[in-house]
Order: structure tokens, then sequence, then C-alpha cells
């Protein structure tokens, strides 16, 4: 009786490291984004493609440069400390494992017809479970496509692994143009499912 | 398709139980509902406007302060023994770019002649050097990858004699914190002590077999592959070693001090 009603009362759906986890990353991805379109169109990777100045932060190149290597700090810590605790915790294995291909079929089927339910937000759908794992693997590669592009001399494996310092510049680009589509698909899901917001918020 | 089949409602909708049972909770908490509403008034959002974070003073001198850190970090990054790769001839970029904050047809031109290079600061000798005298220094040259702040690079052939055979003539203080340099285009630059000694950063005279034309810095360029290209001074006039931050021309705008590789 009393483990319920306790259980009631602290009820979380996010684990109070996970909601200062995830919105401490939301600031520093868009920091890291917005500076990194200014340094982007100091030259860009892909002749032609500029990003409007006036969605990027820093000014001017030395000033996003300065944004960019600061906030890289808060990714690099937050990120850290999000993916040791999931794996302290065993959240990694019950909340976003099982996965399978068929399941994420499924449910992505499910998802475009608008049948798929958010009636236990507790458990994630397979949609939800890959999404969220490719963020985490998607931002690691951003930061350490990032290393190769900062520290190609100090990083030799890293610099080869991305195919040379100009080629992890397409790699870094890349792995930023999924993480700003995801954010999109993500802003559009919390729209249409507003609760989403509020327990990422108050864990409720 | 057919086009007789019945206009379905659109599918996607809001979820609706999720909605149902935060309305309720909702419910039972009016003074809350109003704290909520509030926050996500439009003047609540007015209000935020006044944080222009981007031009505030002391925003400016947290992130100038996280950027002398990164010095700091980049320094223990720094490998002394860690050398940048090197290419064959045939990677060399042509026409190798020309990068000033001038016009290429405003690069100083320096009379090899009468030219004197100025030594001072923390070391035992400070007599001049001509260019004779330099080029009789031992010979070393590189074929490396010159990478810009701005993120592209392109791939050189440098040479010269190796700058810690200088300092070593020169008897720097190898223990001092800084090597400066001013140069003939009123630019300046300084660099940490370890990458002065560092095997690949060379006092160059040349460019791919060439005496180093005034576009590229005559009469002389330091070229360090382990930095980016704005920390490579040309058209040196005077080198001095210090413990004194000397700072540099657009690390003074805002551009990271160590600026490695």
């Amino acid at each position: 009786m009393s483990t319920t009603i306790q259980h009631q009362h602290s009820s979380n759906l996010h684990p109070v490291w996970v909601r200062l986890a995830h919105w401490l990353n939301a600031l520093a991805v868009v920091l890291m984004l917005m500076s990194g379109w200014r340094i982007y169109n100091a030259s860009p990777v892909f002749k032609g493609f500029i990003i409007p100045n006036s969605v990027t932060l820093g000014g001017w190149l030395g000033g996003a440069l300065q944004w960019h290597f600061a906030a890289m700090w808060l990714l690099f810590f937050n990120g850290l400390f999000y993916l040791g605790m999931n794996i302290a915790t065993g959240r990694i294995k019950t909340k976003f494992f099982p996965l399978s291909p068929l399941a994420v079929l499924h449910d992505l089927g499910k998802a475009l017809k608008g049948h798929l339910s958010h009636a236990d937000p507790s458990k994630y759908n397979a949609v939800q479970k890959i999404a969220y794992l490719f963020v985490m693997f998607d931002i690691t590669v951003l930061i350490l496509s990032g290393l190769a592009i900062w520290k190609s001399v100090q990083f030799p494996i890293l610099r080869d692994l991305f195919g040379g310092y100009d080629f992890a510049r397409v790699v870094h680009f890349s792995a930023m143009s999924l993480i700003a589509a995801f954010i999109v698909v993500h802003l559009v899901m919390v729209t249409l499912v507003p609760r989403s917001l509020l327990t990422m918020i108050r864990g409720r | 398709m057919n086009p007789l089949k019945p206009i379905k409602k659109p599918r996607l909708n809001i979820d609706r139980e999720s909605l149902i049972i935060d309305v309720r909770r909702q419910l039972d908490m009016p003074s809350r509902r109003l704290f909520g509403q509030r926050i996500l008034t439009l003047g609540g959002l007015a209000m935020m406007t006044g944080c222009t974070l981007v031009d505030d003073k002391s925003v400016d001198t947290f992130l100038t302060r996280i950027s002398r850190m990164n010095d700091t970090v980049q320094g223990w990054l720094f490998d002394p023994n860690r050398l940048a790769p090197t290419y064959t001839e045939a990677q060399i970029t042509r026409p190798f770019p020309f990068n000033a904050f001038y016009g290429v047809d405003q690069a100083p031109e320096v009379d090899g002649g009468s030219f004197r290079l100025k030594i001072s600061g923390l070391v035992q000798n400070k007599n001049v050097w001509t260019l004779q005298d330099l080029y009789a220094l031992p010979k070393a040259e590189q074929i490396t990858r010159h990478i810009c702040v701005e993120g592209w690079s392109a791939i050189g052939r440098w040479g010269g004699t190796p700058f810690s055979e200088l300092l070593k003539r020169i008897g720097a203080d190898t223990s001092a914190k800084y090597v400066g340099f001013k140069c003939a285009d009123d630019y300046y630059e300084s660099i940490d002590m370890p990458t002065a000694l560092h095997p690949q950063t060379l006092l160059t005279f040349t460019y791919d077999g060439q005496l180093l034309p005034a576009k590229y810095g005559y009469p002389m360029k330091l070229r360090m592959p382990t930095k980016l290209g704005y920390k490579n001074p040309k058209h040196i006039m005077e080198i001095f070693v210090t413990n004194t931050f000397p700072g540099g021309y657009w690390v003074d705008q805002g551009y990271n001090w160590f600026g490695g590789s």
C-alpha cells in the first residue's frame, strides 16, 4: 500500500537529471548550430550554399568562434553526464531496448498514419527509441569530427577516421544537417503531443 | 486514388487522451494554471528581449575568458614531438592562395640589401641579422597543409631554417613563455615557446623553391603547420622573447591566441 502511494507522489516520467541534461543539451546545440553556421559562412564547404547571417550567432567569424568554442564545453560535459547517468542507472537498457528494425518500421507506419498512441508516455515507441539513440550517435559524431577539424595535427587517428582535414568538415556539416532535421521533426511532434513538453519540464 | 473516396478528417491530430489527462489535472490547480498562463504571455516574451546576449559586455568578457582557458587546454593537448602530415610535390595547391588583412597589391616591399632582423627581449645576443647571415643557417624544407581559421586549407612548400636554430644562436631564454613578432605590414603576432621549438616550426625564406615573393611574406615568414594561418607572421622585422603576453593583430580582435591545429 504505502509503496504505491509513495510511487504516485514521486512518479516521474523523466527523472530530474534527464530533464536537466535535456535542456542544457538543447541550449548547447542551439548555440553550436547558430555559431557554427556563421563559421561555415566564412568559407562554405558547399560553394554557393550560404546560411542567412540573421539566424547566426557571434556577429562575425571571431565572435562566432568564441561562442562555438565556449558552448562546446557545455555540449561535451553535459553529453558525458547524460551518457554516464544513462549507463549507471541502467536507463539506457530499460528505455531504449529491446529495439528491432521491424518494430521501427511498424511504429513508423503507424506514426505516419497518425495511429501511434502515446497513452503510456513512460514507454518510448520504437520510432522514439531509434530517434533518440540516433541523436546520441550524431552528437558523438559531431564532437569527434569537430575535434578532427580543430586538432587535426594532434589527433591523427580522428583525422584519418574522418578522411582527412577537408573531409572532416563535410562530415561535421552533414552531421549538423541531420541534427537540424531531427530538431524540426522533434518540434513538430511536441506540437502534436503538447503533454510531452510538460513532462520534459516538470517530469510528470 | 479513387477521387470519389470520402474526405477523411486530418490524421495528424493532437494526442487527445494525454491532453485530457493533463487538462483534468490542471483544472484541479487554478492558481498554477494562472501562473502557467502568465509565463506564456506575449508580455513575458517581450521582457526577455531585454537580454541582448550578443552585445552584452559581460558576455564578451566571459567568452574572452573561456578563449584564454582554451589556450591553456590547447597547451596541454600540444605534443611537442607530434609531427603534422607532410605531402608530395604533386599535392601542392596551385596557385597557393594569397591571404592578408589587405589586398595582394598592398603587400609591403622590403629592401633585402638594407634589411636587418632585430632581436630583443629575453635573449643573450641582440645583434641584428642580415639576410645573408640568416641564409647561412641549417637548411630545412617542408610540404605541409596551411589551415585557415575560416576553414579552407591549402598545401604549400616552404624552405628555410628550423626556428629553434635561430633561437639557439641568439641565446633565447627557452623557459620564457612567448616569442613575439613585429612585421613590415604592421601585423604582429606571438606564439608559445613549445611551438617555437617544434621541429616543423621553420623560419622560411623560400616558397616552392623560389625566393619568398612579397605576397607570401618576403623577406621571411614563420611557418608552423601546427597552427592556423593567422598565427604564421609574414614580413618579419623583429623577433622578441618575453613573459608578458604580447597578443596579436587578430588575437586582440577576438581570435583565439593559441590557434593550434
